[in-house]
């Protein structure tokens, strides 16, 4: 169906080819899954199927891509539209016209159908996604999921041969990736559409994948493969993968049900009493026992020089963050959940915020120690960015009161908050103003009133030879967030707020974000991070707040309130559900050491299926 | 909350046929006084009912949308009535009349509330006006003087009837306030079309030839959405990042990242166009390329010379003729550029009488009005010299009222429950 020749595409200005003579047939009829890191050229290998690339996009492209029989050298994508629909991450930015019928349509008005049969075909493609309901409303009121299933329909009606799809669903919840994957499967199975999928979080799709693609670094050849024989040689692979490989079983488990079925010989191996496996900094010393190589970190001792760089700011606290950032020295970054006595480092009580009529935030109670991590999940709209907006000043209470670091942050100068509590925002991008790597760091000085040099340094620990004169737009994604997180810590905030930081991001990028937000956290830092990535939370959060309609339904350690929810446990934890282990680094731990548990966690091994935990779906969303 | 009551709810009708689509401005209706339920209807009779509920607004569907070049049609003929007149009673009128259909009409969609941007963009006219006439004084000589400004005096040359400052009287103030009045009921007519007609409906009967034009305009009216957003957001990083949010370099340095935003945007829309088959051509022969060039351009000039021929004094005469000429060059040049597009249209408004009575509702009141104005020009342009308290002229006034049809024949929108 799509077919590669010697394909080579080199951008203009590059000194190397993004894609590398590639050679590959894409089967008829079947899912295909397109993994591999960050970088190695995914999306302008989509691009080519679709001809985006390089008729839209520049560049030079050599060899032959066919998609049904048509070449895009000579056909433009427009000539292409009839066998070929694309959809990418964003779907605001996909969408043409404002009212989802009229967007169903559009790509049917184009190719010049007759009336009568676009209106049947409108009419099936409501029916086939679900959207009746939706068919008059416009396409900004939507959610997310409902943006996505229109985008995929928006294409499916001039009834394309191939679907070609750019992460779909990194920026949806796990309920709503769900239901768009689920879409995905149908058209396969029912319609027999060939579809090409890119996706970063691997844990959603692999198992729903025929094929998979796998573009192992920048250069090499791809390899396509059925799902476990590639995952076996994957360096990107969701956590069940990860369980598998260092349980040793073959086949590999794809799915959490497989994986399910052999987790009985896991099991015994693993019957030490680890209480519970809090991912405390202490418990997890992931680099030495990991299993998975992306794991470790980039360069050795660059721990160590993180961990000097981050216990400075102890040495030297801010103005109001003495209670705070002393008791992280004190433990000197060994402690557990810092729970107890301490003062805490934000307080929320009987919170309320509205936005006109709508009630986003309704009676939210929260205490932040330092040193904890939280992680704030629930579905699109749940209001946890609202919550996030609200502990750093940008919005104003409507009722309630909060207090970050002794101060109200709302009514606080925000050269004053900065140095009290930090945000990285979902498109970190947002914080970057100037031209080069340097002059941000400089201005991130002066904003802070931080010594010169000490955001540079801050970004030489966290994003190792990126030279000064980078422009900020040429960083990877996830150099970028690195770069606004350094960007934030020069102010040495004792709360500090992540919003969505695993979007576009792969494994590696994501192993070293947690290697330093542990860092900080050992350190003393509190760390609030709302996110939809539940394998992320696993790894690192003390504790887990779920938000559902604006209120709090669920707040406890993160192993008592994961592994009760079926939508926000993490795969290890349903795979070896009932017992308490959320991620591939504890059963590597817990394999390690066959010995009764060296370090003894007073609190007792929780009720892994509590009755009374509230189930996070209830309440209503917008 | 209670399930909406749905069409074949006779209470439901009963309320509808207030003909106001909120409960605020709802009055009493015939409807009301029927008792709600399957029993005998009111002193009308089952017949009467019957025949009433056929022409009464039904719920708008896609289907039964009113056309959205009717809805301009009526705010354009509005509009025009209040270019006639600088009475500030009848003024008030048409805007009262233009803000009622608004209310009772308007969707929940986002180019709905554009009404209240151009209802303040009116006020500010008016102040505007009554500034510079306050600041700059005004050739309308004054009885009454109000207060005196300090006058800057200003060179000769520089002083041809150009005044800063000095005496302001009531009168002059009265016609500035006529003046900025019309000016912005024309900008509340057009801010009510904008509200009740959806831009992307109106696109969808232009002429197949203008679509590619069209749509440029279209994704233009929606960047400017955006490009708000992005600017709140970008506000709030500066806040992250320890800046303050206001100030001439705060705008420089939001700036930037807004327009690039906007361009990347727009690049990834052009891209999606692209790829769903946006742009794609027929064939057409050389020779049928080349004649619509001929005519397009031909008319376009006979329009422009035509349109001159009307507006100066001496070329009355041939200037109707030549217009007409070159308007139906234009037109047949059009259908024939039509050929190259393969588009086809899905679900096109239909112009039913629904549309006929909107639209002849705004021409009717612009027709009334320039009738008014040979007849009875003194009421339409109240003096201010002597300053006289403008009258209500009776009959104009009731004409401007027949504006409110399309608050009883349009298809009333749903109340969504969107945020």
């Amino acid at each position: 169906m799509i077919r590669f020749e010697q394909v080579s595409v080199t951008y203009d200005g590059a000194d190397r080819p993004t894609l590398r003579d590639v050679d590959l047939v894409v089967p008829e009829g079947e899912l295909t899954l397109l993994v591999g890191p960050s970088g190695v050229g995914k999306s302008t290998l989509l691009g080519a199927v679709c001809g985006l690339v390089p008729h839209f996009t520049g560049g030079t492209l050599r060899g032959r891509v066919t998609v049904a029989g048509r070449d895009t050298r000579t056909h433009r994508p427009r000539e292409l539209a009839d066998v070929v629909g694309t959809v990418g991450q964003d779907p605001l930015a996909h969408f043409v016209t404002d009212v989802v019928e009229d967007e169903l349509a559009y790509g049917m008005e184009s190719l010049g159908l007759a009336p009568a049969v676009m209106r049947r075909r409108v009419e099936e493609t409501l029916d086939l996604l679900g959207l009746n309901e939706l068919r008059d409303r416009p396409l900004t009121t939507l959610s997310g999921g409902q943006q996505q299933r229109v985008a995929i329909g928006s294409v499916l009606t001039p009834h394309p041969k191939v679907l070609v799809l750019d992460e779909p669903t990194s920026a949806l919840d796990p309920a709503a990736a769900e239901e768009v994957l689920a879409v995905l499967q149908r058209l396969v199975h029912d319609l027999g559409t060939t579809v090409l999928l890119a996706e970063h979080r691997l844990e959603r799709v692999v198992q729903y994948a025929d094929r998979v693609l796998l573009l192992p670094s920048p250069g090499a050849p791809p390899v396509l493969g059925s799902p476990s024989s590639v995952m076996a040689v994957s360096p990107v692979h969701p956590p069940v993968v990860a369980l598998g490989r260092l349980a040793g079983w073959s086949p590999l488990p794809l799915s959490v049900r497989d994986a399910r079925r052999r987790a009985p010989e896991l099991l015994p191996r693993l019957r030490t009493p680890v209480a519970v496996p809090v991912p405390t900094p202490a418990a997890a010393p992931a680099p030495s026992v990991a299993p998975r190589p992306d794991l470790a970190p980039t360069r050795p001792g660059r721990s160590a020089r993180l961990a000097r760089l981050f216990r400075r700011s102890g040495a030297a606290p801010g103005p109001a963050v003495e209670g705070a950032a002393a008791d992280g020295a004190a433990d000197d970054g060994r402690m557990g959940a810092p729970a107890t006595p301490s003062e805490p480092v934000a307080r929320v009580a009987g919170l309320a915020l509205r936005r006109g009529r709508a009630e986003v935030l309704h009676g939210i109670d929260l205490r932040v120690a330092p040193g904890e991590t939280i992680a704030l999940m629930g579905r699109n709209g749940a209001g946890k960015s609202t919550l996030l907006a609200t502990l750093v000043g940008t919005l104003a209470p409507t009722t309630g009161t909060v207090t970050v670091a002794g101060r109200t942050p709302h009514r606080t100068a925000p050269q004053e908050m900065v140095r009290r509590v930090g945000l990285v925002p979902q498109e970190p991008r947002d914080l970057l103003y100037a031209d080069t790597v340097a002059a941000e760091c400089e201005a991130a000085d002066s904003d802070a009133g931080a010594a010169p040099g000490t955001c540079r340094e801050l970004v030489s620990a966290l994003l190792p030879g990126v030279p000064d004169d980078t422009h900020p737009r040429d960083l990877s994604e996830g150099q970028r967030l690195a770069l606004a997180l350094a960007l934030v810590l020069t102010g040495r905030p004792a709360l500090l707020l992540l919003d969505e930081p695993t979007r576009g991001l792969d494994y590696a990028a994501k192993a070293r974000l947690i290697e330093v937000l542990r860092g900080l956290a050992a350190d003393g830092h509190a760390i609030v991070l709302a996110t939809h990535d539940v394998e992320l939370a696993a790894e690192l959060a003390h504790r887990v707040v779920i938000l559902a309609g604006g209120e709090i339904v669920a707040d406890g350690p993160t192993a008592e309130v994961v592994v009760s929810s079926p939508a926000f446990a993490p795969q290890v934890a349903k795979v070896l559900a009932p017992a308490p282990w959320l991620t591939v680094t504890q059963v590597a731990q817990a394999l390690a050491e066959p010995a009764p548990d060296p370090m003894p966690v007073p609190e007792p091994e929780p009720e892994p299926a509590s009755p009374s935990e509230p189930a996070p779906r209830a309440g209503a969303a917008g | 909350m209670t399930p909406p009551p749905t069409p074949d709810d006779p209470a439901f009708r009963a309320t509808r046929t207030g003909g106001a689509g909120t409960s605020r401005t709802r009055r009493p209706a015939p409807g009301d006084l029927t008792p709600a339920g399957p029993g005998p209807a009111g002193a009308g009779g089952p017949g009467f009912r019957a025949s009433y509920e056929k022409i009464s607004a039904p719920r708008a569907r896609r289907g039964n949308a009113l056309h959205a070049g009717a809805w301009w049609l009526w705010a354009l003929g509005l509009a025009t009535a209040a270019s006639r007149t600088t009475n500030p009673l009848l003024l008030g009128l048409i805007t009262g009349v233009a803000g009622y259909v608004v209310a009772a009409r308007r969707t929940a969609a986002p180019w709905a509330r554009s009404y209240g941007a151009f209802l303040k963009l009116g006020l500010f006219v008016i102040g505007l006006r009554l500034l510079f006439s306050v600041l700059l004084g005004s050739p309308i000589p004054g009885a009454h003087p109000l207060f005196t400004l300090p006058e800057v005096p200003l060179p000769d040359w520089a002083a041809q009837g150009i005044r800063i400052g000095g005496r302001v009287t009531a009168e002059q103030l009265a016609f500035a306030f006529y003046d900025g009045a019309k000016l912005a009921t024309l900008l509340v007519c057009v801010g009510a079309a904008n509200a009740l007609a959806n831009p992307a409906r109106l696109l969808k009967s232009l002429p197949a030839a203008l679509y590619e034009v069209g749509v440029a305009v279209v994704v233009a009216m929606t960047f400017a959405p955006n490009m708000v957003a992005d600017v709140a957001r970008l506000r709030t990083a500066r806040r992250l990042r320890g800046r303050p949010t206001g100030g001439v370099k705060a705008v420089l340095q939001i700036g930037l990242p807004v327009l690039e935003g906007a361009l990347e945007r727009s690049v990834a829309v052009a891209a999606s166009m692209d790829a769903r088959g946006y742009g794609r051509t027929a064939e057409v022969p050389p020779a049928v390329r080349h004649t619509t060039n001929v005519l397009t351009l031909g008319g376009l000039l006979g329009m422009c010379a035509g349109t001159y021929g009307l507006l100066a004094a001496e070329g009355a005469a041939y200037g109707l003729p030549v217009l007409a000429v070159g308007l139906g060059l234009a037109l047949a040049g059009l259908r024939l550029g039509g050929r190259r597009s393969i588009r086809t249209r899905y679900r096109p408004d239909r112009w039913g009488w629904r549309a006929w009575l909107v639209a002849g509702s705004g021409a009717a009141v612009a027709a009334a009005l320039i009738r008014a104005g040979t007849v009875d020009p003194a009421a339409l342009q109240p003096g201010v010299v002597p300053l006289v308290a403008p009258t209500l002229p009776l009959w104009p006034a009731a004409a401007i009222l027949i504006g409110l049809v399309p608050a009883l024949v349009a298809p009333v929108p749903p109340k969504e429950a969107s945020q």
